[in-house]
């Protein structure tokens, strides 16, 4: 666990990193800000509760490796790492403008702390399956964590990773499935019915979890129980949440997976995130 | 056009007992009846270099033994990964591991690199510069099994992928050369392998395989060939042959397909005004007959003529590779005479 900031909880963490998301978003005027919101509450536990870092030195070899298979994701990743002091926060107004290096859509060429280039979707759990194999030879205590989400599902790579995965017993592989049930084309389940998909990953040999991705107790739980399982077997966190979270009035708009947002609503986001304030 | 397949062979029709070649196993010996050879030159030249470099692993899906990697898969048993017959994980899980600082060398069909896991090479390796190596075996029209594995545009796929390098080495002394050369090579390469017993052919012209670099094997005033890989065998035999009619034909060995050498091919081709013949064992379409097409325009060279050898922009026919070669054009007599008509001798 990285030694930094512990006076500050994870809720508040949370709420910084939609923070610095919705303003990356007013940037822009644009971006998955759905997701990050979605997802906000994984990266605060991710970065300030289970895995190993130095904020100065990215590529410290001991690091847990932490895998954004889900490049439109890219603005929540990059509000982690503005948090977690990896990349500077007066960098977030550069978000998706040129010479950024924040780009976006996630590249490991232009963000430090980006450990893959995502995007094309399904490549992340392959890429962890090679990185966690290589720490293996290398005798290394590290973590691959890698994030990928519910449409990620549907890639067959995605699969043929989770059976050699289970195959080689990956022990120091932790999966994260965001299941936020929404894909480009609608619903996640009537794109594709991936369900059950706890049963699935089991019969591929994880030792699978899941639970209310916005739910920082329980994902606390979750992610002390993956580190800690002492089966051989790769584990994964299924994380349900919620498109949005944290914003009533974008939750509660007709849900689409590249989320409309008005000029004026950005501030208006940000205004409530800050009202809600944690202890 | 192949016939419909609701008509019998023509011999059973017509009651002629004429002789025909079978379809061997899937990887057909391209070596000739007396041609000297070596076996699995790639295997044994990756488990050489092994001993000497700590990064190298190498990876198969389910065709170590169709690859020549089960020699390195022997040597090196704690160095091998058996990936499973899921090239699009081979592919990923190597750029996990080049990311972890090994040099992993992957291989599997050059159908299944290149068709199959394109998106995986492209993103997952080229676009980070990884040090991965792809070695796979079946280039071009190497067995008669059908189009499901003949790569007959792998080479047109790859050219495409900015940052990897290509390479279709001829025989097996080049393969041992090349393996080395593609270690200490800092990035993607793609190779274009033979293997089984593979002919030894250039051992008599004292040549040396060098990383983007093309070379002549043997110079000739009437014509000159541009080849790589297989086809560089097809042309020093042809140039044998003309030799015989009177023809002197130069051959260009150009092992490195991407970055192409244009410095050197520009150079062969100003030097004398003759008939270029780009010979190469891949579709005339986005190989090297058209990478150096766009070369010489580039550079105002303007040969005698330009002509290719190639495969036709067709999903092949299946049967044994003998045949098939000649019903293609790129056996040995088949250049030959191609050259000959184009020459009017």
């Amino acid at each position: 666990m990285t030694q930094i900031g512990h006076n500050v909880s994870l809720p508040e963490r949370a709420r910084r990193i939609r923070r610095h998301a919705l303003r990356m978003g007013e940037v822009q005027g644009q971006g998955y800000i759905a997701q990050a919101l979605g997802i906000a509450d994984v990266l605060a536990v991710s970065y300030f509760h289970a895995t190993t870092y130095r904020p100065d030195d990215p590529e410290w070899e001991s690091r847990d490796r932490f895998l954004l298979s889900i490049g439109h994701y890219a603005i929540a990743l990059y509000a982690a790492l503005i948090e977690a002091k990896i990349i500077p926060e007066d960098e977030l107004e550069t978000y998706g403008t040129d010479d950024s290096r924040l780009p976006m859509s996630g590249m490991a060429a232009y963000t430090p702390g980006m450990e893959i280039t995502g995007g094309s979707l399904g490549h992340g759990l392959g890429i962890a399956v090679g990185m966690c194999l290589a720490l293996k030879r290398k005798n290394s205590k590290a973590f691959v964590y890698n994030l990928f989400s519910d449409g990620e599902l549907d890639e067959g790579s995605t699969w043929e990773a989770a059976m050699s995965a289970g195959s080689y017993k990956l022990d120091n592989l932790i999966g994260i499935v965001d299941v936020n049930q929404m894909q480009a084309d609608g619903p996640s389940l009537g794109v594709l019915n991936f369900e059950p998909l706890g049963p699935k990953f089991e019969a591929f040999g994880w030792f699978v979890q899941r639970v209310n991705g916005n739910d920082i107790d329980a994902l606390v739980t979750a992610f002390d129980a993956a580190r800690h399982h002492q089966g051989e077997q790769p584990r994964i966190i299924i994380c349900d949440t919620k498109m949005a979270k944290g914003v009533p009035f974008l939750e509660a708009r007709e849900r689409n997976h590249f989320l409309r947002v008005e000029p004026h609503e950005w501030a208006e986001a940000i205004r409530i995130i800050d009202a809600g304030v944690q202890a | 056009m192949r016939r419909s397949k609701y008509e019998r062979p023509a011999h059973l029709l017509s009651g002629s007992d004429r002789p025909r070649l079978t379809t061997s196993a899937m990887i057909a010996s391209i070596a000739g009846a007396d041609q000297p050879t070596r076996a699995a030159p790639f295997g044994h030249a990756l488990a050489r270099l092994a001993e000497k470099d700590e990064r190298i692993v190498g990876l198969s899906a389910d065709l170590a033994k169709y690859t020549d990697l089960h020699i390195f898969r022997a040597a090196h048993p704690e160095r091998f990964y058996q990936m499973g017959m899921a090239e699009q994980l081979l592919m990923m899980s190597a750029a996990g591991m080049a990311r972890e600082g090994l040099q992993p060398w992957v291989t599997t069909y050059a159908v299944f690199a290149s068709r199959r896991a394109y998106d995986f090479v492209c993103l997952a390796m080229a676009e980070e510069m990884l040090d991965v190596k792809i070695v796979c075996a079946l280039p071009g029209l190497t067995t008669g099994y059908g189009p499901s594995h003949q790569a007959t545009e792998d080479v047109a796929m790859f050219r495409g992928m900015p940052n990897l390098t290509i390479i279709d080495p001829c025989d097996a002394l080049e393969i041992e050369q090349a393996v080395p050369a593609m270690a200490a090579h800092r990035g993607p390469v793609y190779m274009r392998l033979l293997r089984g017993n593979v002919p030894i052919v250039l051992d008599e012209y004292g040549y040396r395989f060098e990383l983007g670099k093309a070379k002549l094997i043997r110079d000739g005033k009437d014509t000159l060939i541009i080849s790589s890989g297989l086809m560089t065998m097809r042309a020093l035999e042809a140039a044998k042959a003309l030799q015989k009619d009177g023809v002197d034909a130069a051959v260009l060995h150009v092992p490195t397909i991407k970055p192409l050498d244009e410095a050197t091919i520009i150079a062969e081709c100003r030097k004398q005004n003759r008939l270029v013949v780009v010979a190469e064992n891949h579709t005339v379409i986005g190989g090297l007959g058209e990478a150096v097409a766009a070369t010489l325009m580039r550079s105002d060279v303007r040969p005698e003529g330009f002509r290719q050898i190639g495969l036709p922009d067709q999903f092949l026919e299946a049967g044994a590779l003998p045949t098939l070669h000649d019903m293609y054009g790129i056996s040995t007599a088949k250049v030959v005479d191609a050259i000959k008509g184009w020459l009017d001798t």
